[in-house]
């Protein structure tokens, strides 16, 4: 209980927390919906009208809109951009774990295509 | 000469690591809910690449743009992205609402963090209701668990002419991988409108209020944004892609 207040007290203390005020919230939300309609702008007037060869292009693109939006979220709305910099590392370096997952299931899923090529 | 020393030694003990003070400078349940969210995140990163590898080898995929073409209730065919579209301006609009009943707490203003969180725990149950409406459109198609629709249903989710035992074998799949993964994410919605509720009855009996501080509304906040965040990825890899 004391210990909440104590933190509390500093925080307020060094100005950085302050880095969320109504304006820069309703900022972020603006930059969140228009990013959601370039995505639905791709999706239903884009993506339709592209020759078979461009349309590989579409899947990138969603997933380069989608890390913008994770990166607004989670450096606004969580604060994560104004926490000290050992916090910041702490979360986000154990997500390169994720890219390994990423990375080993992809050469994965290419050997499950062959497999089924041999087995059908 | 013996002053130099101790000044040099005072020099190294002020940097961050050094001891004496908090190198993260959070308060430790705050530290705590980061390493529980880090954790969520492979978890729902492992759901999601599991369906990324399994709709990258197969040779065929219900297209989202057929499955996902209703408003519940309203229209039936035509209309694809439109009610998920909805169901993401609802969690965005509840994440803001959030982060204002957090910064409400900076400003120790019990009126206005009940107010903010009474909207974040209303924009839960709207999206709870919408998953609702979503999966009983599903499951009235044919779609559960191990369940897929008879093949005239299926033929209407495929582009082109797909041969009956694919359609069968890659419906089985996105239905499975469909229902655990939003079910998975559902449950966190939900939990997070339990915990919402649990936080709004503490802050209107003042129990924050005494504390000096709404530090627990920042802790709530940081997971009703992870749910937030978990689901900008289902939309993309569910709907989009």
């Amino acid at each position: 209980m004391s210990a909440e207040n104590t933190v509390h007290a500093h925080d307020a203390g060094h100005g950085e927390h302050q880095g969320m005020d109504k304006k820069r919230i309703m900022k972020v939300f603006w930059i969140l919906t228009a990013i959601t309609c370039v995505e639905f702008f791709i999706a239903l007037v884009v993506a339709p009208r592209l020759s078979p060869g461009l349309h590989q292009m579409v899947n990138p693109a969603y997933i380069i809109l989608t890390l913008f939006k994770a990166y607004f979220i989670v450096a606004f709305f969580m604060h994560l951009k104004f926490e000290k910099a050992g916090l910041i590392l702490a979360i986000i370096v154990p997500i390169l774990f994720i890219i390994g997952l990423i990375l080993v299931l992809t050469n994965e899923s290419h050997y499950w295509i062959d497999l089924r090529k041999v087995l059908m | 000469m013996s002053t130099a020393v101790a000044q040099h030694v005072d020099e190294v003990k002020s940097t961050p690591w050094s001891g004496g003070k908090s190198p993260f400078d959070v308060e430790y349940g705050k530290m705590m809910m980061w390493f529980f969210l880090l954790s969520d995140a492979f978890t729902f990163s492992t759901l999601l690449i599991s369906y990324g590898a399994l709709r990258f080898s197969a040779p065929t995929w219900p297209s989202p743009s057929l499955v996902f073409q209703s408003f519940p209730g309203l229209i039936e065919h035509g209309a694809p992205l439109v009610f998920v579209g909805l169901m993401t301006f609802i969690l965005i609009g509840s994440s803001v609402t959030m982060v204002l009943a957090v910064e409400a707490g900076h400003r120790n203003s019990k009126k206005e963090v009940v107010t903010w969180m009474l909207f974040t725990i209303l924009g839960g149950l709207m999206f709870l209701g919408c998953q609702a409406l979503e999966w009983t459109h599903l499951h009235s198609e044919g779609f559960w668990w191990g369940h897929v629709p008879t093949e005239e249903v299926m033929k209407e989710f495929f582009k082109g002419n797909v041969p009956l035992s694919q359609m069968t074998m890659t419906s089985h799949q996105f239905a499975n991988l469909f229902f655990t993964i939003t079910g998975f994410h559902g449950f966190h919605v939900f939990s997070g409108v339990v915990i919402n509720i649990v936080i709004t009855i503490n802050v209107l009996l003042g129990t924050y209020a005494k504390r000096g501080s709404y530090l627990m509304v920042e802790k709530i906040g940081l997971y009703w944004h992870f749910v937030d965040l978990v689901w900008v990825f289902v939309f993309t890899f569910f709907y989009l892609v």
